[in-house]
Protein backbone atom coordinates (compact mmCIF):
# COMPACT_ATOMS: atom_id res chain seq x y z
CA UNK A 1 0.00 0.00 0.00
CA UNK A 2 2.74 2.49 1.07
CA UNK A 3 6.23 2.54 0.95
CA UNK A 4 8.03 1.69 4.14
CA UNK A 5 8.18 4.80 6.51
CA UNK A 6 11.31 6.27 7.07
CA UNK A 7 12.25 5.72 10.58
CA UNK A 8 15.07 8.11 11.78
CA UNK A 9 16.83 6.19 14.66
CA UNK A 10 17.38 8.83 17.06
CA UNK A 11 18.59 7.19 20.74
CA UNK A 12 17.07 9.93 23.07
CA UNK A 13 19.65 9.60 25.70
CA UNK A 14 22.83 9.34 23.67
CA UNK A 15 22.40 10.85 20.60
CA UNK A 16 24.61 13.46 21.15
CA UNK A 17 27.67 12.02 21.28
CA UNK A 18 27.67 11.44 17.15
CA UNK A 19 28.79 14.58 16.01
CA UNK A 20 31.44 16.64 17.84
CA UNK A 21 28.97 19.82 16.92
CA UNK A 22 26.20 18.28 18.94
CA UNK A 23 28.42 17.57 21.68
CA UNK A 24 29.67 21.00 21.47
CA UNK A 25 25.77 22.28 21.79
CA UNK A 26 25.53 19.93 24.82
CA UNK A 27 28.31 21.39 26.48
CA UNK A 28 26.45 24.45 26.70
CA UNK A 29 23.21 23.09 26.83
CA UNK A 30 24.93 21.90 30.60
CA UNK A 31 25.71 25.55 31.63
CA UNK A 32 22.09 26.13 32.17
CA UNK A 33 22.26 23.77 35.18
CA UNK A 34 24.97 25.94 36.67
CA UNK A 35 23.28 28.98 36.20
CA UNK A 36 19.84 27.89 37.18
CA UNK A 37 21.68 26.41 40.42
CA UNK A 38 23.73 29.51 40.97
CA UNK A 39 20.14 31.87 40.77
CA UNK A 40 19.25 29.69 43.57
CA UNK A 41 22.16 30.77 45.58
CA UNK A 42 21.37 34.46 44.11
CA UNK A 43 17.47 33.99 46.05
CA UNK A 44 19.12 32.14 49.45
CA UNK A 45 21.72 35.29 49.45
CA UNK A 46 18.31 38.18 49.23
CA UNK A 47 17.09 35.97 51.87
CA UNK A 48 20.25 36.20 54.14
CA UNK A 49 20.67 39.95 53.43
CA UNK A 50 17.08 40.49 54.58
CA UNK A 51 17.76 38.74 57.55
CA UNK A 52 20.05 41.11 59.19
CA UNK A 53 23.82 41.79 59.30
CA UNK A 54 24.30 37.90 61.75
CA UNK A 55 22.85 36.48 58.94
CA UNK A 56 24.51 38.14 56.08
CA UNK A 57 27.84 37.24 57.41
CA UNK A 58 27.00 33.80 58.05
CA UNK A 59 26.42 33.62 54.49
CA UNK A 60 29.17 34.91 53.07
CA UNK A 61 31.32 32.45 55.20
CA UNK A 62 29.10 29.71 54.29
CA UNK A 63 30.24 30.57 50.78
CA UNK A 64 33.99 29.71 51.60
CA UNK A 65 32.85 25.89 52.09
CA UNK A 66 35.24 24.13 50.02
CA UNK A 67 32.10 22.32 48.07
CA UNK A 68 31.17 26.21 47.72
CA UNK A 69 34.51 27.31 46.07
CA UNK A 70 34.31 24.21 43.56
CA UNK A 71 30.80 25.79 42.80
CA UNK A 72 31.74 28.69 41.96
CA UNK A 73 34.49 27.95 40.15
CA UNK A 74 32.64 25.66 37.64
CA UNK A 75 29.42 28.52 37.80
CA UNK A 76 32.06 31.01 36.86
CA UNK A 77 33.58 28.72 33.73
CA UNK A 78 29.80 28.17 32.74
CA UNK A 79 28.74 31.58 32.80
CA UNK A 80 31.26 32.62 31.10
CA UNK A 81 31.37 30.07 28.15
CA UNK A 82 27.57 31.10 28.66
CA UNK A 83 28.40 34.63 27.79
CA UNK A 84 31.03 33.73 25.38
CA UNK A 85 28.84 31.78 23.12
CA UNK A 86 25.82 34.09 23.44
CA UNK A 87 27.59 37.14 21.92
CA UNK A 88 29.27 34.96 19.15
CA UNK A 89 25.29 33.69 18.44
CA UNK A 90 24.21 37.46 18.27
CA UNK A 91 25.95 38.31 14.86
CA UNK A 92 23.29 35.32 13.85
CA UNK A 93 20.37 36.28 15.56
CA UNK A 94 20.27 39.95 15.10
CA UNK A 95 22.18 40.97 11.87
CA UNK A 96 22.53 44.66 11.11
CA UNK A 97 21.69 46.00 7.79
CA UNK A 98 22.72 49.27 7.11
CA UNK A 99 21.73 50.82 3.87
CA UNK A 100 22.46 47.73 0.83
CA UNK A 101 24.72 45.83 3.00
CA UNK A 102 24.92 44.14 6.14
CA UNK A 103 27.14 45.43 9.32
CA UNK A 104 29.50 42.42 9.19
CA UNK A 105 29.31 39.90 12.15
CA UNK A 106 32.47 40.53 13.90
CA UNK A 107 31.87 44.06 14.52
CA UNK A 108 27.96 43.16 16.28
CA UNK A 109 29.63 39.99 18.83
CA UNK A 110 32.83 42.63 19.19
CA UNK A 111 30.42 45.49 20.19
CA UNK A 112 28.79 43.09 22.53
CA UNK A 113 32.51 41.84 24.12
CA UNK A 114 33.46 45.38 24.51
CA UNK A 115 29.90 46.38 26.42
CA UNK A 116 30.64 43.50 28.23
CA UNK A 117 33.89 44.19 29.71
CA UNK A 118 33.32 47.77 30.33
CA UNK A 119 30.13 46.33 32.31
CA UNK A 120 32.40 43.86 34.29
CA UNK A 121 34.98 46.57 35.39
CA UNK A 122 32.41 48.95 36.31
CA UNK A 123 30.64 46.72 38.38
CA UNK A 124 33.90 45.25 39.72
CA UNK A 125 34.66 48.59 40.11
CA UNK A 126 31.59 49.92 42.29
CA UNK A 127 32.09 46.69 44.22
CA UNK A 128 35.45 47.39 45.45
CA UNK A 129 37.77 45.22 44.03
CA UNK A 130 40.24 47.65 42.44
CA UNK B 1 -6.32 28.06 20.58
CA UNK B 2 -4.91 30.17 18.19
CA UNK B 3 -2.56 32.93 19.46
CA UNK B 4 0.86 31.55 20.66
CA UNK B 5 1.50 31.64 24.08
CA UNK B 6 5.18 31.16 22.99
CA UNK B 7 6.08 35.02 23.05
CA UNK B 8 5.27 35.28 26.40
CA UNK B 9 7.86 32.58 27.45
CA UNK B 10 10.27 33.77 24.57
CA UNK B 11 10.68 37.48 26.21
CA UNK B 12 12.12 36.93 28.98
CA UNK B 13 14.00 33.89 27.89
CA UNK B 14 15.74 36.35 25.66
CA UNK B 15 16.37 38.78 28.21
CA UNK B 16 17.21 37.01 30.58
CA UNK B 17 19.54 35.09 28.35
CA UNK B 18 21.13 38.28 27.59
CA UNK B 19 21.32 39.45 31.03
CA UNK B 20 23.11 36.21 32.13
CA UNK B 21 25.71 36.96 29.40
CA UNK B 22 26.47 40.52 30.58
CA UNK B 23 26.20 40.17 34.44
CA UNK B 24 26.29 37.20 35.93
CA UNK B 25 29.81 36.49 35.32
CA UNK B 26 30.76 39.34 37.30
CA UNK B 27 28.66 38.39 39.79
CA UNK B 28 29.89 35.12 40.10
CA UNK B 29 33.15 36.63 40.17
CA UNK B 30 32.17 38.54 43.43
CA UNK B 31 31.12 35.99 45.10
CA UNK B 32 34.10 33.71 44.32
CA UNK B 33 36.65 36.16 45.58
CA UNK B 34 34.33 35.85 48.44
CA UNK B 35 34.61 32.14 48.74
CA UNK B 36 38.30 32.21 48.30
CA UNK B 37 38.48 35.09 51.28
CA UNK B 38 38.66 38.24 49.94
CA UNK B 39 35.06 39.34 50.11
CA UNK B 40 34.97 42.69 48.28
CA UNK B 41 34.21 45.60 49.86
CA UNK B 42 30.92 46.18 48.27
CA UNK B 43 29.61 43.02 49.80
CA UNK B 44 30.20 44.22 53.05
CA UNK B 45 26.63 44.04 54.97
CA UNK B 46 26.42 48.01 55.02
CA UNK B 47 26.88 48.69 51.49
CA UNK B 48 25.32 45.44 49.89
CA UNK B 49 22.16 46.47 52.28
CA UNK B 50 22.11 50.32 50.83
CA UNK B 51 22.33 49.42 47.79
CA UNK B 52 19.15 47.14 47.91
CA UNK B 53 17.46 49.24 50.36
CA UNK B 54 17.32 51.56 46.87
CA UNK B 55 15.14 52.06 44.70
CA UNK B 56 17.17 51.65 41.73
CA UNK B 57 19.32 48.76 43.24
CA UNK B 58 16.12 46.64 44.17
CA UNK B 59 14.89 46.81 40.74
CA UNK B 60 18.04 46.42 39.26
CA UNK B 61 18.02 43.41 41.58
CA UNK B 62 14.85 42.37 40.93
CA UNK B 63 15.77 42.41 37.26
CA UNK B 64 18.80 40.56 36.86
CA UNK B 65 17.43 37.77 39.59
CA UNK B 66 14.12 37.24 37.99
CA UNK B 67 14.93 37.15 34.20
CA UNK B 68 17.77 34.67 34.86
CA UNK B 69 15.80 32.56 37.07
CA UNK B 70 13.27 32.28 34.27
CA UNK B 71 15.78 32.14 31.52
CA UNK B 72 17.40 29.17 33.02
CA UNK B 73 14.13 27.18 33.71
CA UNK B 74 13.65 27.75 30.21
CA UNK B 75 16.98 26.28 29.21
CA UNK B 76 16.89 23.58 31.75
CA UNK B 77 13.60 22.46 30.07
CA UNK B 78 15.33 22.22 26.46
CA UNK B 79 18.19 20.61 28.50
CA UNK B 80 16.19 17.96 30.18
CA UNK B 81 14.54 17.28 26.81
CA UNK B 82 17.43 16.83 25.14
CA UNK B 83 19.19 14.29 27.90
CA UNK B 84 15.96 12.10 27.05
CA UNK B 85 13.43 13.13 29.58
CA UNK B 86 11.15 13.45 27.24
CA UNK B 87 8.43 14.33 29.59
CA UNK B 88 7.88 17.71 28.69
CA UNK B 89 4.62 19.40 30.22
CA UNK B 90 5.70 18.01 33.74
CA UNK B 91 9.29 19.22 33.53
CA UNK B 92 8.21 22.49 31.77
CA UNK B 93 5.55 23.55 34.47
CA UNK B 94 7.97 22.51 37.64
CA UNK B 95 10.53 24.63 36.31
CA UNK B 96 8.62 27.18 35.54
CA UNK B 97 6.18 27.19 39.05
CA UNK B 98 9.83 27.42 40.32
CA UNK B 99 10.80 29.95 38.33
CA UNK B 100 7.95 31.99 39.29
CA UNK B 101 8.28 31.19 43.07
CA UNK B 102 11.66 32.01 43.15
CA UNK B 103 11.08 35.99 41.45
CA UNK B 104 7.83 36.66 44.01
CA UNK B 105 10.20 35.53 46.83
CA UNK B 106 13.64 37.75 45.47
CA UNK B 107 10.56 40.67 45.65
CA UNK B 108 9.59 39.71 49.16
CA UNK B 109 12.96 39.76 50.38
CA UNK B 110 13.78 42.80 48.98
CA UNK B 111 10.62 44.48 49.93
CA UNK B 112 11.92 43.66 53.44
CA UNK B 113 15.12 45.23 53.01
Amino acid sequence: MSRKPLVRECPPTTWYFRQPRYLRYMSREITSIFVGAYCVLLVIGLQRLAAGPAAWEGFLLALRSPASVVFQFLCLVAAVYHAATWFNATQKAMPLQVGEGFVPGNIISGAHYVAWAVLSVVVLFLAGVF
Amino acid sequence: MAKSHKPVVWFPFAAGGTVIAFCIPVIVVLTFLAALGHVPAGLGYDRMHAFAASGIGKLIIFGVVALSLWSSAHRLRCTCYDFGLRADTLVATVLYIAAIVGSIASAVFLLRI
